[in-house]
């Protein structure tokens, strides 16, 4: 797949660069992240959360949390606290201003909340490309778990890369 | 608890979904403080230009949280097993975002009752923004 930029038309042509398969199946660097309360406050207000147990911590104990519970989709926020979130790019050559979010899915094994500190394990777990190589597709699958190691989570990633050489000379 | 229950819903039904928006650059600048995704493309209107977008636009992940809070509107969020969606269009800064759930199959599974659901966003003309499924456990 060509990802050479359109804006710099004096950028080297690389000779049909493609992604390297044999990334399939590698780990990227496994990270922890402490789930902070005024994280998920915040991203209760600017979501239009108003149930009280997203944010108030009273409420949530009320409702027989330990504290806070972690939304549903903020295990992708808590994903990019990453020390490195640009390495799955890095690796694959990728120029982060051609990828767009194309799929996200969430298994569930447990509700996480503020407090914790929660283990994510990445790896890449499939590269392909579609319309004659015009648009590329990074999977990347994460499991969440808890300190003990149950798992708490499973997230897959799909992210679609485009060609923006060829969607100039269509 | 919440209001749903497993004998009382049946396939086809829709239940009660959620409307968000007109989007504004605020409220884009606001999610990507909150989520941390501070990628460009979403922020700087400069950037998104140089990258060939005509304009900012709205975090997929905005419109998916969307969707789940509509999902813990009618259960717990303990119930929730799964939830999967596909960005299938641009969500621009103006748009009106309508959230729907429809329920999809009953059945149990791990000794439990679970419902499946089609998860969906569109715009007011009803085009499609995200597509996806979700699975609930119900008492």
């Amino acid at each position: 797949m060509n990802l050479v930029r359109t804006d710099r038309p004096d950028a080297p042509q690389p000779a049909a660069p493609r992604f390297d398969l044999r990334l399939i199946g590698s780990e990227l660097t496994p990270f922890s992240v402490r789930v902070e309360p005024g994280r998920l406050r915040s991203f209760a207000l600017a979501t239009g959360q108003a149930d009280p147990i997203y944010s108030d911590e009273a409420a949530a104990r009320r409702a027989g949390h330990p504290s806070l519970p972690v939304p549903p989709t903020f295990l992708f926020c808590l994903e990019m606290e990453s020390p490195d979130p640009m390495e799955v790019y890095e690796r694959l050559g990728i120029d982060y201003a051609q990828v767009l979010h194309g799929e996200q899915h969430f298994s569930y094994h447990r509700l996480a909340h503020a407090g914790e500190t929660l283990y994510f394990r990445p790896r890449i777990a499939d590269l392909y490309e579609k319309k004659n190589g015009a648009l590329g597709f990074v999977v990347w699958e994460t499991r969440v778990e808890a300190s003990d190691g149950s798992p708490v989570a499973d997230l897959r990633s799909v992210m679609v890369v485009r060609d923006p050489v060829r969607q100039v000379a269509r | 608890m919440k209001l749903l229950d497993f004998d009382a819903v049946q396939v086809g039904d829709l239940l009660p979904g959620l409307s968000e928006g007109p989007i504004t650059r605020h409220a884009i600048g606001r999610y990507a403080g909150a989520s941390g995704d501070y990628n460009p493309l979403h922020i700087d209107i400069d950037y998104a230009r140089r990258a060939g977008m005509p304009d900012v636009f709205a975090h997929g992940m905005l419109s998916m949280t969307w969707l789940a809070r509509a999902l813990t509107d009618v259960v717990d969020q303990a119930a929730i097993r799964s939830l999967s969606v596909r960005f299938v269009a641009i969500t621009h800064v103006g748009d009106e975002v309508r959230c729907r759930l429809r329920v999809t199959d009953k059945f149990v599974c791990d000794d439990e009752k679970r419902v499946a659901l089609e998860v969906s966003a569109t715009n007011p003309l009803g085009e499609l923004r995200l597509i996806g499924s979700a699975v609930v456990a119900l008492p």
